[in-house]
């Protein structure tokens, strides 16, 4: 505790490179073309003027540059670049077989997150192996990046568990659907790095609606005060449900941060290079103890919320068109084509790959058990408690009660 | 007569409907209930008819939706606010708690603040972690609050009415999983008071009590019962506060026997008051000991074990059996 304390005060080491080094690793693959079209306003912000959104790849896939954010990616390889365009391509193949699931009747309800990768990877590889990620519900390719094993992410929205992985293993916290509540954990998860004098950073993802919830003003608040080395990571996908997101904000997300002390960024969130860079610049931020950041990834949620949502209620399918053209993939797939970076043996080879994640996925679903009715009486407390004891035994007896067939009774009437 | 056949959302949004047409005080607000018309549909096409002004897409924060429920209520409205689903009510349970519940009170009875807060609650859904809950005895437990539930289409849509012209604010929890199921609804009756319990089924031997969606459950026990020649009465409590101890007691005193079924967890639940108060009444009309039935003390399974975890048929006869043993 006393060490803890007095490590709080000691300042924080500057970035000197984590265990592993994220996506970027090496020299610069990526040239230059276009001038700075960060300051270039986003034609499909909400309305009245649009604020400048931070792009490094243009919708066709043309490299722009940005005096400002050109340098967190000066080191990305072709090779980096082969490696974020496999993450998207596999993360959209794994939910895309997970909306399928879903409509097998295999999972009970799956939020996609088709048209967010770019956000999604470009954030997620910026972290470093002890950087800790407070997810909300959606961020199947954050924990791609993060190495979780997808098939661990299935499991609650199969109904066999309300988590389903070990948040350490990773340091990729589990989902967390309480709209908000995640961004005050990773406050204070970061807080506590703080305290430690590490420079690790933590990175907390929140949708557009979030930014209403009181926790997320808590958390800014924390946040701004202590210094944190936390790094808001607003995934504005335009959408809460059949709410825009002009019924949360009177101002653009990012401006938001602002008022609490801290910068705030908009990247063009279908820009997996933008949201590297931003997010690499909002992580260095953190770790030299220049404390929190905002950022906005602009995007769009191409799918319904959730697998029981009908986007057609709310909303045109002209707007989806229109997003349609602004594909991460496609986008970054133009690029590599233009630059030469990838061949057709590479596409064709990541097709087949995706393909076998398909299956593997299919089938690791399908094959999931049912837990144990018992199971209901396991990890409720730590350190056991009397009630749960007895209620445990009597469920039991009950349940055995039921095990009258004498291949029940040979088992010792042990219940399915 | 006006008699329809209603599934319990309709029968709401029937009674939303009306109550926004009978005052122009009475306004619906909260995340979805707009364009969308809620993610189960309750307020379906009320926005459409009634205009943004009255039916009112709400940004994603709880508490600000009771917070400022508390305001228009201050001002003269009746807000009739809807939390999404169970298990999102506690960022707004501050306000709930501390400020809607204690107002009147604090005032003097000088002022009112009649808000309706509709909760979808309760599993048998199978839904992720956080929309099955039953936090009814969390609300029980505060003075200044009431807390009600209906069973079916009738209840539905006469008890939201008279929550709505109640001055007191109240806990109007909606049995998610007995939304599709349909029963008759006549608009001309003259419905019971809304903190009146009600007999659903006639019986001898033992009385089951539930609320919400466990009578149903009951109902069905109760015919189970009957074809072994058991005689179960199922009262429908209907409101959880205040209960209605006195019809409760009638039917413990007249069958000597006492059941209370409920969803949510036993352990500090409202079967326990139920309980409690039943032995305090009525201790040498009882043959056996007031029996629970409900959930465990655990956090709201999986699905794929929610019936394990949800009290069924066979739970609720198999304390049938213990408390005809005694
Ligand atoms: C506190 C709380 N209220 C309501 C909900 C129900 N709900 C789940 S997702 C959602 C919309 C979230 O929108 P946003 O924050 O923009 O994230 P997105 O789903 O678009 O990624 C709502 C209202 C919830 N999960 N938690």
């Amino acid at each position: 505790m006393t060490v803890e304390s007095t490590a709080a005060r000691t300042p924080r080491r500057a970035s000197s490179g984590g265990k592993r080094t994220s996506a970027s690793a090496k020299s610069a693959g990526a040239s230059a073309k276009k001038s700075a079209s960060a300051k270039k306003p986003a034609k499909d912000a909400g309305a009245g003027a649009q604020p400048e959104l931070v792009q490094l790849l243009t919708p066709e896939g043309e490299r722009v540059e940005s005096p400002e954010y050109d340098k967190y990616v000066a080191d990305v390889t072709p090779e980096d670049l082969r490696v974020l365009y496999r993450d998207m391509v596999m993360t959209r193949r794994f939910d895309a077989e997970a909306v399928t699931l879903q409509r097998q009747g295999e999972l009970g309800l799956w939020p996609s997150l088709l048209g967010q990768e770019a956000a999604q990877v470009g954030s997620g590889r910026a972290t470093r192996e002890d950087d800790y990620v407070f997810p909300t519900y959606r961020e199947h390719g954050v924990a791609w990046c993060r190495g979780v094993d997808p098939t661990l992410l299935l499991g609650m929205f199969r109904g066999v568990n309300n988590g389903g992985w070990d948040p350490n293993s990773n340091n990729f916290h589990l989902y967390t659907i309480v709209i908000g509540s995640q961004t005050l954990h990773a406050t204070g998860y970061a807080m506590g790095i703080a305290k430690d004098g590490a420079d690790s950073a933590v990175v907390a993802y929140l949708g557009d609606g979030a930014t209403s919830q009181g926790d997320v003003a808590e958390a800014f608040t924390f946040a701004a005060v202590y210094n944190s080395p936390v790094v808001f990571f607003c995934q504005n996908n335009q959408w809460a449900i059949s709410e825009p997101t002009e019924k949360q904000s009177r101002v653009p997300l990012y401006q938001r941060a602002q008022g609490y002390g801290f910068p705030g960024v908009r990247v063009d969130g279908n820009d997996v290079l933008a949201c590297l860079a931003v997010s690499k610049w909002a992580l260095e931020r953190a770790r030299t103890g220049e404390g929190p950041s905002l950022v906005e990834a602009f995007t769009y949620r191409m799918g319904a919320h959730t697998t029981s949502d009908d986007p057609s209620r709310y909303r045109r399918d002209e707007e989806r068109e229109a997003w349609e053209a602004k594909d991460p993939i496609k986008r970054l797939r133009a690029y590599l084509e233009a630059e030469g970076h990838a061949d057709e043996a590479f596409f064709a080879e990541l097709d087949a790959e995706s393909e076998t994640l398909g299956k593997r996925v299919r089938e690791v679903v399908r094959s999931m058990p049912d837990p144990e009715p018992m199971s209901i009486f396991e990890n409720i407390y730590a350190d056991g408690h009397a009630l749960v004891d007895e209620e445990r035994a009597e469920f039991a007896a009950y349940q055995a009660s039921f095990a009258d067939a004498p291949a029940d009774a040979a088992t010792g009437g042990e219940v399915k | 007569m006006a008699v329809k056949k209603l599934p319990v959302a309709k029968a709401i949004n029937e009674s939303l409907r009306t109550a926004l047409e009978a005052d122009p005080k009475v306004v619906v607000m909260g995340e979805d209930v707009g364009k969308l018309g809620g993610v189960f549909r309750v307020t379906d096409g009320l926005q459409k008819d009634f205009g943004d002004d009255r039916v009112i897409d709400t940004p994603l924060a709880e508490s600000g939706i009771i917070g400022t429920a508390i305001g228009l209520a201050l001002r003269g409205y009746r807000p009739v606010a809807e939390i999404q689903f169970d298990g999102f009510v506690f960022p707004a349970y501050d306000q709930i708690v501390t400020q809607l519940a204690k107002m009147y009170a604090r005032s003097l009875g000088k002022i009112k603040v009649p808000v309706v807060i509709r909760i979808p609650y309760g599993g048998g859904i199978g839904a992720v972690e956080h929309h099955s809950e039953s936090p009814e005895a969390l609300f029980a437990h505060v003075a200044g609050l009431k807390v009600v539930s209906p069973s079916n289409s009738s209840d539905a849509y006469w008890m939201l009415q008279q929550a709505i012209q109640s001055d007191d604010p109240v806990i109007f929890f909606e049995p998610k999983r007995r939304y599709w199921e349909k029963g008759e609804v006549n608009t001309d009756a003259i419905p019971d008071p809304l903190h009146k319990a009600s007999v659903a089924r006639e019986g001898t031997d033992a009385t089951l009590v539930a609320y919400g969606p466990m009578v149903r459950t009951c109902l069905e026990a109760a015919a189970a019962a009957a074809e072994e020649g058991k005689s179960l009465e199922v009262v429908d409590l209907r409101s959880i506060s205040p209960i209605d101890f006195d019809t409760v007691q009638a039917s413990a005193e007249k069958t000597g026997r006492l059941i209370v079924v409920h969803e949510a967890p036993v352990f500090f639940g409202a079967g326990a008051e139920i309980a409690a108060r039943i032995t305090e009444r009525s201790f040498y009309h009882l043959e056996a000991p007031v029996l629970r039935v409900g959930g465990f003390h655990s956090p709201y399974p999986p699905a794929r074990v929610e019936e394990d975890y949800l009290p069924g048929l066979d739970r609720v006869l198999d304390a049938v059996d213990r408390s005809l043993a005694y």
